[in-house]
């Protein structure tokens, strides 16, 4: 066993603490790929009525398996913007998969070596990130890679199809899609939520922090969405830190 | 969109997406030992979806009583543990469901 802090649960964890297999990678990454596909198909019309063509479209959807920062990407695009504001917008909506990456790195096993780190760093997005810290079992690389696949896939198809497809659709039915991927959002969240009291209101402060960016007038006008974000979840998560220093001592919940 | 234009910035914007991820997950493998920065990278994955998700989520439909539908019912699915998809797919449903009725009753 590589775990080597908690060696007071072992008890309920079932001998397989490996870091998991290719086809369970898979199987979690179908729901992610679904929701990918209706995501991005929005991603695929928005790129479309932009003015991009459907094969631009579909190559910066390839490149970068992001949403927020693509839809700030094209917009830049579109506007003929410079090549550092592109740069710039893509390091501050992005920074978060730079925490994510970190706090990965604390729960993969030894099958993740540099050169699969290298390969693998290309498809971790939200929802990946997410799927993969929840489990019970460290996160190695066949696993990481099998939980990539499927969702890399839904995102460029996705694309393509709102690309190509998209003005056929009507808007309710793609708004209703759009919707879906906030709802995979929030099944990572409320189960963690429900079972940590530290996670519960640092979830609650990083809606009500982004709220203020939202609603309050001069801070929307002046902080960008993906500003927002960052700030809004460091400043819960450093507050949780700070506010319950002892909850994760207790170990009794793999958090 | 004219390739002159397009290429350059795809490739910078590929480029800086790309190297966000890989360079803190290629060079930061050590194991955080300190109780409160650890407890900081467990909480951020979840600070960072709360926040991305609300209050965007009320208005990711277009219209705000079908959004607050699907609201509900992903908080509720949530609450009873669903699996990612039922969830996802139930928030869609709901959406949907809500559009249809305020079409119907004509708003």
């Amino acid at each position: 066993m590589a775990d080597t802090t908690d060696t007071n649960r072992n008890a309920s964890v079932p001998a397989a603490s490996n870091g998991g297999t290719f086809r369970e990678g898979l199987k979690d990454g179908l729901a992610i790929g679904l929701g990918y596909l209706s995501v991005s198909f929005s991603f695929g019309i928005l790129a479309v009525a932009s003015g991009l063509s459907w094969w631009q479209a579909v190559l910066v959807s390839a490149a970068n398996i992001t949403s927020a920062g693509q839809v700030a990407g094209v917009g830049i695009m579109v506007s003929a913007g410079g090549l550092i504001e592109m740069m710039v917008s893509q390091i501050v909506i992005n920074l978060r998969y730079s925490l994510m990456a970190i706090a990965l790195s604390q729960r993969t096993d030894k099958s993740m070596t540099t050169l699969k780190r290298i390969l693998l760093a290309y498809g971790l997005t939200d929802e990946i990130f997410g799927v993969a810290v929840s489990k019970k079992h460290e996160v190695g690389s066949r696993y990481f890679f099998g939980l990539t696949v499927l969702p890399v896939i839904g995102w460029v198809s996705g694309t393509l199809l709102g690309a190509v497809l998209g003005g056929i659709f009507p808007d309710f039915l793609t708004n209703a899609l759009a919707v879906g991927i906030y709802g995979m959002f929030i099944s990572i969240v409320i189960p963690k939520a429900k079972r940590s009291r530290m996670i519960a209101v640092c979830a609650l402060l990083a809606c009500g922090i982004s709220s203020l960016f939202f609603y309050v007038p001069w801070l929307k006008e002046h902080v960008s969405s993906g500003f927002a974000v960052i700030i809004a979840a460091v400043v819960a998560a450093l507050a949780g830190v700070f506010c319950f220093p002892h909850e994760e001592d207790t170990g009794k919940e793999a958090v | 969109m004219d390739l002159s234009v397009f290429l350059p910035l795809l490739i910078v914007m590929a480029l800086t997406t790309y190297l966000v991820r890989a360079l803190p997950f290629t060079l930061f493998r050590r194991r955080i030992t300190n109780a409160r920065v650890k407890a900081f990278f467990e909480l951020i994955p979840y600070t960072v979806l709360s926040a991305m998700t609300f209050p965007a989520i009320l208005y990711a439909t277009g219209s705000f009583p079908s959004a607050c539908a699907g609201f509900v019912v992903a908080l509720i699915l949530s609450f009873l543990d669903k699996s990612l998809l039922t969830v996802a797919i139930g928030t869609c449903l709901a959406t949907l469901a809500a559009t249809g009725v305020l079409m119907y009753i004509g708003k």
